[in-house]
This record gives structure tokens, sequence and C-alpha cells, in this order.
């Protein structure tokens, strides 16, 4: 069964169309990289993924459990992580991971444990009573990742993750991601204009103008269009320089 | 939805509020103030040169303090349920709404938790002015700060949904100095907080029927009643229809495929 599929979706926001006849799907365990430029219609496809916007065309299924009809069940299988920071600045790291599991019906006891093993899986645990607006921005993007595991989802969204941090941060980061959906069978969906954090045995999706303009194998990408590299892939998919 | 899910979401969401509120406490500070200043200042000048005939639910002459009070109960409620609901508009602009709007729940409910939880931390405050003003002879009878538990938690659940339904419409923070405006001051200035409605009619017959058919105005007047034992039915049935219409007007406001929400574009 898919993680996630996405059928045919589309949405404008007034006269603006924004994604047309999107579709593609992400297996259990994969780890699925949306790329697109700014502005190519990934936070809004995110959004409808979430349930945040209601889907004018097309549907979205998580594992197996439609998003219109039985959104309730979607999203108790999904994390997510958005592009703008979600963290209350006003509480701290423990308290913003407990808020989040009482949203999702966690008991307090359970709670409380996952918030130190997720805090201390992603080596912020030290930081676990300070204030969030204390913590610097790759340290809050962890604890974000943390939160969004707080329910135990089959299923990770992150949008531009990696956005605002430093290379090192970028990188390290990336790791975690990728020892969650190795290590716990995890599937991810990972939006970012970073060509670079693509790595070989990827899914990518090339999301360009709204459309989806290539979708499968990162390491197929370059023979099946005739070029050396990614980015030139990416290039020529996208139109850019 | 399951009982103990929906229980444990409400309880953590009471949980962020108290937080938050005890956190800030410039706000919590002039939350406290702002009444006490109308109660020190505004009503000890009116005081002399505002005479009031007996007024129901008073059942003889009183003074001007103690007729302003449930005016000033009813101000806080109203300026509580405004700071809520920019709070809101801060969330959804700083995109920490996100997170509540994607809570495995239904929309409604997870706005109507976060309405009385921020009902609920409210109320406090709202004692300790009543017990505040006990020191300029606003004693009403001790029954009546239990009876008027009710009559704050509707009025409050009424003006947290107005506030709700306003963070629904309002795109940006900036436009908040227009709500306050356009909207909270005419509301509390054209009602009977400050002034009964006899008072309003020699003033003009419109201003008059504005405060009449003000909501706030029956906020108020089922606090005043309340506060001295008394239960006024109209009052309480204007309130309770303006909640429910407030609250439904919200929810389709926050509604993916029907609200403002959805129309207004994301990042990218």
């Amino acid at each position: 069964m898919n993680a996630l599929s996405v059928e045919d979706l589309g949405h404008s926001f007034g006269s603006r169309r924004v994604l047309q006849g999107v579709s593609f799907a992400v297996a259990e365990g994969r780890m699925c990289v949306l790329l697109g430029r700014n502005g190519a219609g990934k936070t809004t496809l995110f959004s409808l993924i979430t349930g945040l916007y209601h889907a004018r065309a097309g549907s979205v299924q998580v594992f197996g459990q439609a998003m219109d009809a039985h959104s309730s069940d979607a999203l108790a299988q999904m994390g997510v992580v958005f592009q703008l920071p979600t963290l209350d600045l006003d509480l701290t790291p423990g308290e913003n991971l407990r808020y989040h599991a009482a949203l999702h019906g966690l008991p307090t006891d359970l709670s409380k444990k996952r918030s130190r093993e997720e805090l201390s899986r992603l080596g912020v645990l030290d930081r676990i009573d300070d204030p969030a607006r204390a913590l610097s921005g790759g340290q809050r993007r962890r604890v974000e990742i943390a939160r969004a595991l707080m329910h135990g989802p089959r299923l990770l969204l992150l949008d531009e993750p990696t956005a605002g941090l430093d290379v090192p941060g970028r990188r390290a980061l990336e790791r975690h991601v990728r020892d969650l959906c190795r290590e716990r069978g995890i599937a991810v969906v990972w939006a970012t204009h970073f060509l670079e954090e693509v790595g070989a045995d990827d899914d990518i999706v090339v999301l360009d103008q709204g459309r989806v303009r290539w979708a499968g194998r990162a390491d197929r990408i370059s023979p099946e269009l005739g070029v050396e590299s990614i980015a030139e892939a990416f290039a020529s998919l996208t139109g850019s320089p | 939805m399951k009982t103990h899910h929906a229980l444990r979401a409400l309880h953590g969401i009471l949980q962020r509020e108290m937080l938050r509120t005890l956190r800030q406490r410039a706000r919590l500070f002039s939350a406290m103030v702002r009444p006490l200043v109308w109660l020190a200042i505004f009503a000890a000048g009116f005081r002399s040169v505002l005479g009031l005939s007996i007024t129901p639910p008073y059942q003889t002459y009183v003074l001007y303090e103690v007729y302003v009070v449930p005016g000033l109960v009813a101000m806080m409620l109203l300026f509580h349920a405004m700071a809520s609901s920019l709070a809101m508009v801060y969330d959804r602009e700083m995109g920490s709404m996100r997170l509540l709007l994607t809570a495995p729940l239904p929309r409604w409910y997870l706005l109507a938790a976060r309405l009385l939880a921020s009902v609920i931390v409210g109320l406090p405050l709202v004692y300790l002015f009543l017990f505040v003003a006990r020191f300029w002879d606003v004693r009403p009878p001790i029954l009546g700060y239990v009876a008027v538990f009710p009559a704050l938690v509707l009025s409050g659940l009424m003006l947290g949904a107005f506030g709700l339904l306003v963070s629904s419409i309002s795109t940006q923070m900036e436009n908040f100095a227009g709500v306050m405006n356009f909207v909270i001051f005419p509301m509390f200035f054209a009602s009977t907080a400050l002034y009964p409605i006899w008072r309003l009619a020699e003033a003009g017959p419109v201003l008059a029927t504005i405060a009449a058919w003000n909501p706030f105005s029956s906020a108020v007047e089922l606090i005043r009643f309340a506060l001295y034992l008394r239960f006024d039915l109209v009052s309480m049935l204007v309130v309770v229809a303006c909640l429910g219409a407030f609250f439904l007007a919200a929810v389709v406001g926050y509604e993916p495929g029907r609200g403002l929400w959805s129309r207004r574009g994301g990042e990218g």
C-alpha cells in the first residue's frame, strides 16, 4: 500500500491556478524528494495534503484513507513540519511536544516519555526546559521534527525543512531524517529547492509551475533525459539556468 | 471522534493557554489595570455629574461605581476575547495555527476547545476585579458571585466567538487596529456598559436603539442581573443566539473548502 497517493490534484487562488493535474505516489518506507523552485506550488501542495486547504480537484489518500472523507484518520498517520516555523516560542520544547501529543490524544505519561525520547534522539534533550525562543534555528527545526514524530506517524512531510540553516545544520538534519526513514520505515516527503539534498536512492517528484514534470527514482532521471547530472535534468525540466 | 482523545486535546489546549497567559505578564497586568483605571478615575468623575434613577435589577438608588462594574466586567471579557483573537491571527501569521488545524479532530471541535480554554483562562482575573471592586463599595450579595459564573461563561463564549469570527476574517495583524476602532470601541460605548438605556435615549433615540440591539448590552445586562441574583431571560436568549451565530460563521471562516483561509494563497 502507498503511504501517500495524490491523484489529479488541482488548486487555484481566485483566477490564479497554482496546481494542475498533480499525481504521484510515495511507497511505505521510501524517501521522496519534492523538488521545485520557489513558487512551484510545493507549499500549496502540502496545504492540500494536510487538509489546510480543501482540494477543488483530485484526491489525496494517506494509507488508503481519503483526506476529504476521513481526514482525522489520515491526519493521525501523518507528521508534518511546515515551512514556516510553528513552535510556540512562549513554551519550552517539552511543552510544545506535549501540546502536540495532547492534540493527538496521547495520555500524559506516554507523552512525557516520548517527548524525552524524541528530543534525545534529535540531540536537543538538554534544551527540553528552555524557552523555545532561546533555541537556534537548527535546534528549533530539530524540535519541530521531534514534535512531528510524537504520535508515531507512518508518513512524515517536511516542507523546506533546511531553509535558513547553515550547511552543517542542513546536512545534520538530512542525516537525521534519512536515519528515521531507514530505522523506523517511515515514508518521508521532503520538499526542497536544494538539489544537493537528493540522495541517489531517493524518489523524486519535480514540480514546476504547478505541474509534475517528472517522477521516479533519482538514479534514473539523468539517463532518461540524456543529461549528466540531476542539476542538468532539473534545469531542462524547469527551464531554469 | 473518541471522547478520551477529545478530552486530552481540550486539556492540552487549556494548558497551553494558561502557560501562555501566565508568561505574558504585561498582558495580565494591563488586563487588570484597565478596568481599575475606569473604576477609580472615570467612575469617580462621572459619579458627580451623572444621576441614576432606580434601574433594574437595582431596587434602590445606586452609586455610579455600582452601576458601571458589570459593564467593566463585560469590557474585561471583550478585551480578553479580542486579545485571544489577535493571538490567533498572530498564530496564523507565525504558522503555529497550522499545528492546531492539522490535528486529527474535527475543525469545529478544535475551534470550540480553543474558545472554551480562552474563556476559562480569563475568568480568574474577572473575579479578582470583582473582589477589588469591593473596596469601592461595590458589594453584590455573596451568592451573586456564584450566580454570575454561568453568565460570565456565556458572555465570554459569545464575545470569544465574535473574536474568533474576526480572526477568521482578518488577513493581517495590522487590520486589528481597524477592528479596534470600528468594531470594539463602538460596541463598548454604544451599549449599556457605561450608561443605562434611558440615559442614552435622552441623548438620542438612534443611539438608544443601537444600544438596545447591541449584543454586548445583552452580555452586560446578563452579568448585571446575575450578580444581583436576578435572571434576565431576554439577554440570555440574545447571548446564546449570538454565540451560536458567531461560532457557526467562524467555523465556516476556518473551513478549508468554504472559508477565506483557502482563498488567500500560501507561501509558494
